[in-house]
């Protein structure tokens, strides 16, 4: 077996970057976000994230303990609070704490640790948690309100947040629906999309005027993460500019939801959609760059990770068009993270004077 | 010139800042100095010299064995003080049959062969035999005898001679000065080596972060009309021979071919100058421009140092260490080779010697891959680095090669860019050299099998032959079995 020895290898130089870094990057890229998404659903929200974060950092190193690995040298890395800040992000900001705590359970000992820890899970963790608290607890997760940005007249105060998180009481009249499950319902009841798209503004608890601005600023209901698409996006593009993440993804998820949805929404508009309703509704953007981007579950290869980033945005369209669920990014993700060690095998580069089979190429023949 | 793209790639630190304004200065002659048999891949010369003996400078000393050896020369004119073992310059620091040389001080060249006053209306192998009566071997690091290489145009033909003076490494900054300072003897000893290739075409490839080399080797080469030179993108591993071989000719070598396959053949500038020296003086190599920087030492320099000299000779010549170095280094960072120690000599591949400090090494402990995908973005080979170190972490070293493990290069782009400091050529070596040991394991007792099995059928075809005869002459079994035996 290999191991160290005193006569090591080079390189005897190295760049900058750790995963330290990287995981701290993501962060700094969520923050603005969620800063404003914090802001917009109150208290309760600052309670839930605060509540979901803490669990899963306490489940790490407990995870760590029980299997006698380095607890702060791994704590460190930061991956576990970037779990647990995913998944707060896809949560309904005033769901009850344990729902939290149950998420932090599923995400970090269940899907990451039982896989053998960071860089091992086949499954990203932020999602398996998410997508399994949807389906234990369906009302719950699906309790999406209005926001109420605080300091304004009807945001909760601290101790109705108190109430609101610790004992499970939401009060009457606030919860609201997202668009996608607003137009997914009125179209089970036979409203056409095209009308339920310009009612949902209306019946909305919100007086600003129901156009996609309201979908890009985040003054709508729905998770941290689906509202302010456009602050989502800019930390997207910080991500891209630091080179965290390459555009392969983010742009070929975003890109096929949107011609999928521009495609059928001009085919029918009474029962599809349109392109731009799609890619800025939703946790499409925040999936596109933060999720479906996670390094440990999808291809490693360029080539594999536009085959996957095609994946997560057809099946989001497919799932959010004719599934029972209104949104289907992290049934999507999750999907296509079960295909990515056979996407990664079938998208190998060629090698170096090698065709793509792997024999030598001929001698006389050209490229 | 069109340029065409290599694959990958990365942007180190090349802090050749430290050396590339710093004119070549020769050594002072050393007290002794130690030549090694070994300094080139391939057979150890033999000793022509005995304990005792004086040589002058440039005077065979040991005799190369076969076609793939070189000879070694006296540095300087002395006495041979020894020929002893002492610690080879490579990681393991084995001792190897050397030469030790007490300097008389004169310097004297003696016994050199006639310079060739016309090199190009003798014939190839007038050039080749002087080449490898020379010593000559691939300076750029790989010390592989030159004069096999200048061969290659009697099996293949030759279109492009490729002088390779990218010098990606980072820190070395000898091949530039070489080019600044040495151009025409450097195009010189190209157009020489061309002739001998019979190669209608030459090439200078130099990457674009040595300004003044590339304009200094244009104005050089203006004279010569089928002579090229090239300002290559400054990317690792661009230097690479086959990588190199792509970018300007936009022509992939295939897998276990030569570029030679392609008609190119490539030498470094250092190897071109030697060529010069051999051709026209008929002057052996007995000395090169080494590269003596890192942040630990105090006056980076580039010298020019006598074989054999050691590298404390060298690290004193430029003022010893500003601080403890944490890694000797030599050759460059990328793929340079830990030093045993500084009581070792350079040899005639000995590009750089580094002294680097932790901070420049930025070595830590390895975290867990994250799969973020950076080995295969970057890989100049098109390889799949972390699948390539996951077969061999679990002793699949068969499974690590179907994919590609004999194809890497070493370059050590992969370790440079991973985030996690995952020593994947520190794996991918371990992993080759563990599958070369197997394959001589099974050619060995492939050998050996066949070996009992000629025994065996020989042994049976003589006893039958006996048995027949017995059968024949039952009355002269004695002769028959002096025969047989």
């Amino acid at each position: 077996m290999i191991g160290e020895s005193p006569t090591r290898s080079g390189p005897f130089a190295h760049a900058a970057n750790t995963v330290q870094r990287i995981m701290f990057m993501v962060l700094l890229a969520l923050l603005p976000a969620t800063l404003f998404n914090l802001y917009l659903f109150g208290w309760p929200a600052i309670l839930l994230f605060a509540v979901t974060v803490g669990a899963c950092v306490v489940a790490e190193a407990a995870c760590l303990v029980l299997a006698g690995k380095p607890v702060s040298a791994t704590l460190s890395d930061g991956s576990a609070i970037l779990t647990g800040w995913l998944l707060a992000m896809t949560l309904p900001p005033w769901a009850p704490w344990w729902i939290g705590v149950l998420g932090a359970m599923f995400a970090i000992p269940l899907a990451k640790q039982a896989f053998g820890g960071l860089g091992q899970n086949l499954f990203n963790p932020a999602m398996v948690a998410r997508v399994a608290l949807l389906v234990s607890f369906p009302v719950v997760m699906t309790a999406w309100v209005a926001p109420h940005p605080l300091f304004t007249t009807g945001a909760p105060t601290l101790n109705e947040a108190m109430t609101i998180t610790f004992a499970g009481e939401t009060p009457d009249g606030v919860t609201a629906a997202t668009a996608l499950g607003y137009v997914k319902t009125e179209l089970s009841r036979g409203v056409p999309v095209s009308e339920s798209l310009q009612e949902y503004g209306r019946s909305s608890a919100l007086t600003y005027a129901p156009d996609l601005m309201d979908l890009a600023t985040g003054f709508k209901p729905g998770s941290l993460g689906e509202t302010s698409a456009g602050l989502i996006l800019l930390g997207g593009i910080f991500l891209l500019w630091r080179r965290i993440i390459t555009w392969h993804i983010p742009i070929m998820m975003i890109g096929t939801l949107f011609v999928m949805g521009t495609l059928f929404n001009a085919f029918d508009p009474t029962r599809f959609a349109p392109g731009f309703f799609h890619i800025l509704s939703g946790s499409a953007i925040l999936g596109a760059f933060f999720i479906a981007t996670d390094y440990v579950t999808s291809p490693v290869t360029q080539k594999g990770q536009l085959v996957f980033g095609f994946g997560v945005g057809l099946l989001t369209w497919v799932i959010r068009t004719f599934a029972g669920y209104p949104e289907g990014m992290a049934f999507a993700v999750l999907l296509m993270n079960s295909l990515t060690p056979i996407i990664d095998q079938y998208t190998r580069p060629r090698m170096f004077g090698r065709t793509r089979k792997g024999e030598p190429l001929p001698v006389e023949g050209q490229r | 010139m069109k340029l065409f793209p290599i694959r990958g790639g990365i942007h180190p630190q090349y802090r050749k800042e430290l050396t590339g304004d710093c004119a070549i200065e020769a050594l002072p002659l050393p007290s002794r100095l130690y030549i090694p048999l070994q300094q080139h891949i391939g057979v150890p010369a033999e000793v022509l010299v005995g304990e005792g003996d004086l040589v002058s400078k440039g005077q065979v000393i040991a005799r190369r064995q076969g076609q793939v050896s070189v000879n070694q020369h006296a540095p300087t004119s002395g006495r041979v003080a020894a020929v002893t073992e002492i610690p080879a310059p490579h990681p393991s620091g084995l001792p190897q049959p050397t030469i030790v040389i007490e300097p008389d001080g004169a310097d004297a060249w003696g016994g050199l062969a006639e310079p060739i006053t016309d090199p190009f209306a003798v014939d190839a192998q007038t050039i080749e035999a002087r080449v490898a009566e020379c010593g000559i071997v691939g300076m750029g690091g790989a010390g592989f005898p030159s004069a096999v290489k200048l061969n290659l145009g009697i099996r293949h033909r030759i279109e492009t001679l490729l002088i390779n003076g990218a010098e990606c490494e980072p820190y070395l900054t000898c091949d530039d000065r070489v080019m600044r300072e040495h151009a025409d003897e450097v195009i010189d000893g190209a157009r020489i080596m061309a002739h001998a290739l019979n190669a209608p075409k030459i090439v200078v490839a130099i990457e674009e972060n040595k300004p003044q080399a590339l304009a200094i080797m244009t104005a050089a080469a203006q004279a010569h009309p089928h002579l090229e030179v090239v300002a290559v993108p400054a990317k690792y591993p661009m230097g690479s021979e086959r990588h190199l071989t792509l970018a300007i000719t936009g022509r992939e070598t295939p897998a276990r071919k030569l570029t030679a396959d392609l008609g190119v053949v490539v030498h470094n500038v250092a190897t071109a100058r030697a060529v010069h020296h051999a051709v026209r003086h008929g002057r052996p190599l007995v000395a090169r421009v080494v590269t003596v920087s890192g942040q630990a030492m105090r006056t980076p320099k580039n010298v020019e140092a006598p074989i054999g000299a050691t590298v404390s000779d060298l690290i004193a010549f430029c003022g010893g260490f500003a601080q403890r170095p944490e890694r000797l280094v030599q050759g460059g960072p990328m793929m340079g080779a830990l030093l045993p120690g500084t009581d070792v000599p350079v040899v005639k591949s000995t590009s750089g010697i580094l002294a680097l400090t932790a901070e420049e090494i930025n070595d830590r402990r390895a975290d867990p891959c994250v799969r973020c995908g950076s080995c295969v973005a970057i890989c100049a080979c098109g390889l799949v680095p972390v699948e390539i170190a996951a077969h061999i972490r679990h002793d699949d070293l068969e499974g690590a090669a179907r994919i590609g493990l004999m194809d890497c290069v070493s370059c050590g782009s992969c370790s440079w860019v991973c985030p996690s400091h995952i020593p994947l050529v520190h794996y991918f070596n371990y992993a080759k050299g563990a599958l070369n040991a197997q394959e001589r394991e099974r050619r060995k007792s492939e050998r050996t099998k066949t070996l009992v099995v000629a025994r065996a059928t020989r042994v049976e075809r003589i006893a039958a032959q006996r048995a027949a005869n017995l059968a024949r002459k039952p009355k002269v079994v004695a002769a028959t079995e002096e025969v047989g035996a």
